[in-house]
Order: structure tokens, then C-alpha cells, then sequence
């Protein structure tokens, strides 16, 4: 009598990397109190900067998708950290040696977690645009931002694309980060590296004296292309057209999420 | 039989374990001896220098109505500063010392109208008159621009002011001119000092300012001179003078559009009509330092030297946090708490430690890009304004302390936290993104173009510590933008950073409260 245990081969059925990957993802508080930071954030920046607009005239040249949308500008860094937690808790913790242990193939474990990590991230952040698109419907209208000022209504087209971008482009963000993580491994490190490629490229250009480089530097830069995805007004004079600019946050995307990637195979844990 | 006390064994604190100046020792060995964290504190240093040679560009660029386009010529004042020299200058040529006295009865001025659809027959023009409207007397080297000068005048709204060498400026009587309400003004040439009064009545006459000119020679131009400033090209002042005396012979007056016709904003020739008692002069222009969007530079100022700050406060700031919750992470915060139980003393001499870490790389940085800076905008040619050896110090300081504030509040964030990535993006996000908004940098947006965001931003976050880098003084004699794209912060340098030094006290206390009401 033989007493070799038969084991069932391990079967990584990307379902299951999945639902595992769900069930860590649930089961912390950390990422749902991101999430809804990322809407509090922009709804309540986005109120805020819609109260404080006003349209005088008719040329006031004021872009009311881009005043109810201002509280993207820190609302991105919350979905960043969310990200950057998503890869970066798995290694502080030490927790990525378990996780590779039961799925070994490494890809499928990180397309899982970046799976896992955009269908909230895309939730949260129509939520958020929702909020401050409809806060800035009902105050912007008192604020001059009127028909005869030549704003048409809020369900325009262009509105449409610029609540549609500014979803894209928080999720976006959010899948960056995490790409960043995974090549960075350090949750601090990565963060700051994140923050500074959105926030640096948009400072630069406004700091520097050469006005060629400095619209280089909006077309390269992910937050000031994404932002031009918001622009319902004067699109012809943005440096990028608004899907180009998702475009280019896209590739950043991209990039980011195959650095972490190729890391993740290459190194050791 | 005795119950025998025990004492736990408490081996007693040596003066040397008991000393704030110990504990701060054993952070800084914390501090040094973690390889990455020092190498983060040279990137600082390396990104606020080296971005200076991005910063700078080379070759002055003005932005015209196409596109980028030739700067146009701007004179200098006899401090080396950009000036605005373009008025309408009734003069005759004197020599020595002596008085001019004058009374100005009227002063009224044409201003654009914006009006849509009516640009056949040149722009509509209706009375009005900007604030710093200007009719007067001046003592003036020459007729070329920038020359050294003082005058006595009335403006617009800002009452009877005396005014010398473009910066300075200092206020006379109060209120307007009228017929009913004369002014009168007189200037007195003694050497190389110029004495500026002013009187209601013609007989009570009270000092206003004295300025003193060494550049004066001895023959000189004396006159009546009137000046509008305004960008609408139509803006004109009128003045009306009567009862002109002057000490030295009398030769005539003759009529000069200083800076010429067709620049400077002046798009017609003055005009001066002599009738019996009343000269009366119209003129546009002005005589003021030419700074924000009157500076026709190109915006080069040396505090873009320090433009790298940015740059440099991330690798910073994400040094600062760890210094704390890499203690939490690796549990090594126990150890800490244990070696020294006061933990106000253990987060003061953390914040000591980084503190200083972030003042030196700051000072080191704002020196070497300040160094690398001043020859780079020299070679790219163009006028910049002269900054003044203090003005330089107070930015080298400034900025050191800008960065070990923003240190000091990423330490207390991350103690609050306790977590790296949310600490830094806190920190990262209510330094860098105010400036975003208040600049607004994407084109198209708000404001049209000129981009002009919001000032609270750089007002009420850690952000308005900024302001320790502007180089160019404000001019109250001058209506302005004061924008951010022109280099003006909302706050004064010194306020700025007491906002920021605010903000860092109020973290760090908080920090202070949580680290001795939690368990570690």
C-alpha cells in the first residue's frame, strides 16, 4: 500500500486570483476610506471653487467643467496612495512572500491585483465626478456661468466628456501608482516618486522661461494632458485635444504598469 | 519578622543619558547611518541646483499678441532697475541752485471705453482717470529716459505726492485738485538736493521729502510735466498750471514727449497750450519702476533660480516622514520609547534633527543656485531687477527654512499617521498643489489664458512660505498685476513663512499629543 498522498496539481485560474485578491482587498478598512476620501475631496474642493467663481461677462473665458472639477488636484494624490497601498502594503507587511507562495505565477497575481484595484477606483471616482459635476450645476448657474454668458447646459457633449476624462483619469492615476509600487517597493518612496511626476511636470512648466518647453512640458506631463481632458471651453488653444491627453496619461499608465511588471518577474521577492 | 521591601532595580540615569543634546545625538546617528536617506538629502541639494539651468532660459523671450516675440527696449533708472520714463515734458535748461514754484488747479484725464464693435474711428475714448494720473513740477538731469530726477505732483486719486528716481515716493496733501482747491507745489535745487513742498494757499508751505540725486550735474532740465498710465493707448491726463515761477532766467518753455511717440504706451504726441497766467498740458505715460507686466523682460527675475525648490522639498519630505514611521514599521519605535520614555523629548529631538537636516540642504541648495543663477541670467541677457545683497540673504534663508519647516511638519504628519504614504502625500499635496491652483498653469482654463488663479492657496496653506523667494519689491506708486506669473506671492516674505512655521507647530503639537496618548 502506497503512502503517497495524491495532491491535486494547483490550478491559477485567474477567477481565483481574483476573488483572493477581492477578498484582501474588502477585508481592510484602508482602501474603502481612500476611496471615499477621493469623493469627499473633489466634491467638497469642487463646491468650494464653484462658489468662489464668478462670470461677469460673457467673455469671462471661465471653463466651468475645469472650476467644478479643481478638486482633482489633491483628490488625485488620495487616489494615488490607494494605489501605492494596493502593492506597497504587501511588501511593509512582508505579506508578497505568502501571496506569490499560493500564486506563484507572478502576472497573474498582479493583473489580478490591478484588476481588483480599478473597478473600485473607477467606482469611486464617477461617484466623485458625479458629486462635484451636479454641485457645480446648482451653484455655477448663480454665479454668472448663465445661457446668455454663453454657457450651455451641463449635458452638453463636451460636459459629458469632461466628467467621462476626469473618471478615466483618477483611475488612471490610481493604476500608476500601483505600477509604480511594484517597481519601486517602497511605499514612501513610490509615493513620492508618483506626486512628483504628477505635480512636477505642471510646476515646471509654469516656472520656467521658455514658453515652447513649457507647452512640451503640459503635453508630456500626465496631470496637465489628463486636465486637458476637462476642458469644455477654448479646446483649440489646450496644447493637447482631450483624448489625446487620456492618451498620453494612458501610456504613462502603461509604462508604469510594465516596469512593475518586468520587476516583479525579474527580482526576488 | 520583617516584610522586606522590594525596590525594583532601576539603574540610575547617567547626567550624560538624561541630556535633550544626547537624544538628539543618537537621532542624528539614526539619521546618517541609513544610506538612502542621506543620498535622498543630496538629491534635494542636486535638484535645486541643477534646476536652474532649465529654469533660465537662454535668450530673453517676450510673449507678444503671435506668439513669442522681440523684447522691446527698456531704460534703466540710475539704481540699474527697469523703469517706465514716458511723459510729456514742458522744460527749459538750467543752471545751479534755485526754486521752481507752481499751482495746479485742474487735472482730468480721457480713458478707453470698452465698447463692442465700433473700431472703425480708432478706439472711443470718455473722461475718467487712473489712479496714478500724474501733474506736477520736475528737476530732471536730461530729457533721455531713465535719467535721474525728483518732482512734486498731483494725481489722479493718491492726493499731492513727491517722487524721485522712479522707486521712491512719498505722499503730500490729501485729496484732489480742483479750481476751488489749488495746489501748490515747488522744488528746490540745492547741489545735489532736491526739496519737495507743497501748500494749500501759496503762503503756508510745508517740506514733503528731500531727495538726494549725486548724479545731477550742474545744468539740468526744469519743467512742468504731466503723465497718464494706461494700456488702452488712449489714456491721457490734463493738466492745468498757473502762477509758474522759477529762481533762475526764464528762456522759454519747450515741449518733449520723453521715450518718443508711438511706444511706451504713448500713441500721441502731448500737447501744451500757453495762454496769459495758465499753461495747460496733456500728456500720457508715466515715470514709475517698471515691473509685473510694465517690465518688458520677460519676466527673468532671480528668484527663478530658486524655482527648483519644488523639485528638491519631495525627496525631502519623503526623508522626513520615514524618519518617523520607518520607527513604526520596523517596530523599532518600541526600542526608541524605551531607550528614552519622554516622548515629547524623543519627537523634539527628531524634529531638531531633521529640522537642521533640511536648513542645511536648504541654505547649501538656495547658495549654489543663487551661485549657478546670477552668471546664467547675466549670459541671457535682457534687464533684470537688482536685487540688493539683503534681499538675496532673506532668500537664501528663507528658503532653508521653508524646507526645514517643511521637514519639521512631515516628521509630525508622519508621527500622526503613522503610516509613510499617506504622511507624505499630506504633506506633498498641501505644499506643492496650492501653488498649482494659484497659478493655474493649464492653458485655456480659467481667467482666459493669463491663467490667474485664486490667491487664497498661497495665503492660508504651508505653501505661502513661497513668498520668502520673491526678488521684486512691490510698488505702491504702481497699479499692477502683482500676479504669480509676474513673481508676486499674495503674503509678504516673512508672513509666508510664519504661515507655514504655523502650520508646523500646530502638526507638530498635535503630533506631540497623540504620540504620548498612544500606545506605541
Amino acid at each position: 500500500m502506497s503512502l503517497t498522498a495524491r495532491v491535486a496539481p494547483p490550478r491559477y485560474l485567474p477567477g481565483q486570483a481574483l476573488h483572493a485578491e477581492w477578498t484582501k482587498f474588502r477585508t481592510v478598512a484602508g482602501p474603502a476610506w481612500l476611496l471615499a476620501g477621493v469623493v469627499t475631496l473633489t466634491v467638497a474642493i469642487g463646491a468650494a471653487a464653484a462658489s468662489a467663481a464668478q462670470c461677469q461677462s460673457a467673455t469671462c473665458g471661465i471653463d466651468p467643467a475645469t472650476v467644478s472639477f479643481t478638486g482633482i488636484y489633491p483628490a488625485q494624490a488620495v487616489a494615488a496612495v490607494a494605489g501605492v497601498l494596493a502593492i506597497g502594503n504587501e511588501y511593509s507587511t512582508g505579506m508578497i512572500k505568502l501571496s506569490l507562495t499560493a500564486m506563484p505565477r507572478r502576472l497573474t497575481w498582479f493583473f489580478a491585483k490591478a484588476t481588483v484595484l480599478t473597478a473600485p477606483a473607477l467606482t469611486a471616482s464617477a461617484l466623485a465626478v458625479a458629486g462635484a459635476a451636479l454641485a457645480g450645476r446648482l451653484i455655477l448657474p448663480g454665479h454668472g456661468f448663465t445661457r446668455a454668458h454663453g454657457y450651455a447646459s451641463l449635458t452638453a457633449a463636451t460636459d459629458f466628456r469632461a466628467a467621462a476624462g476626469t473618471v478615466l483619469y483618477l483611475t488612471l492615476i490610481a493604476l500608476l501608482s500601483l505600477g509604480l509600487a511594484a517597481a519601486i517597493r517602497d511605499s514612501a518612496a513610490a509615493i513620492g516618486l508618483v506626486l512628483g511626476v504628477l505635480y512636477l511636470f505642471p510646476l515646471a512648466a509654469a516656472v520656467i522661461s521658455n514658453p515652447t518647453l513649457a507647452r512640451h512640458l503640459n503635453q508630456i506631463g500626465p496631470l496637465p494632458a489628463g486636465l486637458d481632458a476637462q476642458a469644455t471651453i477654448g479646446v483649440h488653444s489646450l496644447p493637447l485635444t482631450p483624448w489625446q491627453g487620456l492618451g498620453v496619461v494612458a501610456l504613462w499608465t502603461a509604462g508604469a504598469l510594465l516596469l512593475g511588471a518586468l520587476v516583479l518577474i525579474i527580482r526576488d521577492v | 519578622m520583617t516584610t522586606e521591601t522590594v525596590t525594583p532595580n532601576r539603574s540610575p540615569l547617567t547626567p550624560e543619558r538624561e541630556s535633550f543634546w544626547h537624544l538628539v545625538h543618537s537621532e542624528w546617528t539614526k539619521f546618517r547611518t541609513v544610506r538612502g536617506w542621506v543620498i535622498a538629502v543630496l538629491v534635494t541639494i542636486v535638484a535645486i541646483t541643477a534646476f536652474v539651468f532649465a529654469a533660465i532660459g537662454v535668450g530673453r523671450s517676450c510673449v507678444g499678441p503671435g506668439g513669442p516675440s522681440a523684447c522691446p527696449a527698456q531704460p534703466t533708472g540710475p539704481g540699474g532697475e527697469p523703469v517706465q520714463d514716458a511723459f510729456y515734458f514742458a522744460h527749459q535748461p538750467v543752471t545751479g541752485n534755485g526754486t521752481i514754484t507752481v499751482q495746479v488747479t485742474s487735472l482730468t484725464g480721457q480713458v478707453a471705453v470698452p465698447q463692442a464693435g465700433s473700431e472703425s474711428d480708432g478706439p472711443p475714448v470718455g473722461p475718467g482717470m487712473p489712479p496714478w494720473s500724474k501733474a506736477g513740477i520736475i528737476i530732471k538731469q536730461n530729457t533721455s529716459q531713465g535719467s535721474a530726477y525728483g518732482a512734486m505732483m498731483v494725481t489722479g486719486s493718491h492726493g499731492v505726492r513727491m517722487q524721485w528716481d522712479y522707486v521712491n515716493d512719498t505722499p503730500g496733501l490729501a485729496g484732489g485738485v480742483s479750481a476751488s482747491a489749488p495746489r501748490w507745489l515747488r522744488l528746490v535745487r540745492d547741489g545735489a538736493t532736491i526739496t519737495g513742498y507743497d501748500s494749500a494757499d501759496g503762503t503756508h508751505w510745508t517740506p514733503v521729502g528731500t531727495a538726494v540725486l549725486p548724479e545731477l550735474t550742474s545744468t539740468v532740465q526744469v519743467g512742468l510735466f504731466v503723465a497718464a498710465p494706461g494700456e488702452g493707448n488712449s489714456t491721457t491726463a490734463t493738466g492745468v498750471f498757473r502762477h509758474i515761477w522759477l529762481s533762475w532766467p526764464a528762456a522759454g518753455w519747450k515741449g518733449t514727449n520723453v521715450g518718443g511717440v508711438g511706444q511706451n504706451f504713448v500713441s500721441v504726441p502731448g500737447t501744451l497750450r500757453q495762454s496769459v497766467g495758465t499753461l495747460t498740458m496733456t500728456g500720457s505715460g508715466d515715470i514709475s519702476p517698471a515691473v509685473g507686466s510694465t517690465y518688458s523682460g520677460g519676466g527673468q527675475s532671480l528668484q527663478r533660480a530658486l524655482a527648483g525648490t519644488f523639485f528638491g522639498l519631495i525627496p525631502l519630505i519623503v526623508v522626513a516622514a520615514m524618519f518617523i514611521t520607518a520607527e513604526y514599521r520596523r517596530g523599532l519605535i518600541r526600542v526608541s520609547l524605551t531607550a528614552a520614555p519622554r516622548r515629547g523629548r524623543l519627537l523634539a529631538a527628531k524634529a531638531v534633527v531633521i529640522g537642521a537636516v533640511g536648513f542645511v540642504a536648504g541654505l547649501v541648495a538656495a547658495i549654489l543656485a543663487l551661485a549657478v543663477g546670477t552668471p546664467l541670467l547675466r549670459r541671457a541677457g535682457g534687464l533684470q531687477w537688482p536685487v540688493p545683497l539683503l534681499t538675496e540673504a532673506r532668500m537664501v534663508v528663507g528658503t532653508a527654512a521653508l524646507l526645514a519647516l517643511a521637514a519639521v511638519l512631515a516628521l509630525a504628519i508622519g508621527t500622526i499617521v503613522r503610516r509613510s504614504a499617506p504622511a507624505v502625500a499630506i504633506v506633498i499635496v498641501v505644499i506643492l498643489v496650492p501653488y498649482l491652483l494659484a497659478f493655474n498653469p493649464v492653458p485655456g482654463s480659467q481667467g482666459s489664458g493669463n491663467g490667474a488663479g485664486p490667491a487664497w492657496p498661497l495665503q492660508i496653506t504651508p505653501a505661502a512660505a513661497l513668498s520668502v523667494q520673491q526678488a521684486v519689491p512691490r510698488f505702491y506708486q504702481l497699479n499692477d498685476s502683482y500676479s504669480l506669473q509676474n513673481g508676486y506671492y499674495p503674503l509678504g516674505p516673512w508672513v509666508g513663512l510664519a504661515v507655514e512655521c504655523a502650520w508646523a507647530a500646530a502638526a507638530l503639537t498635535l503630533a506631540y499629543y497623540v504620540l504620548r496618548r498612544r500606545d506605541a
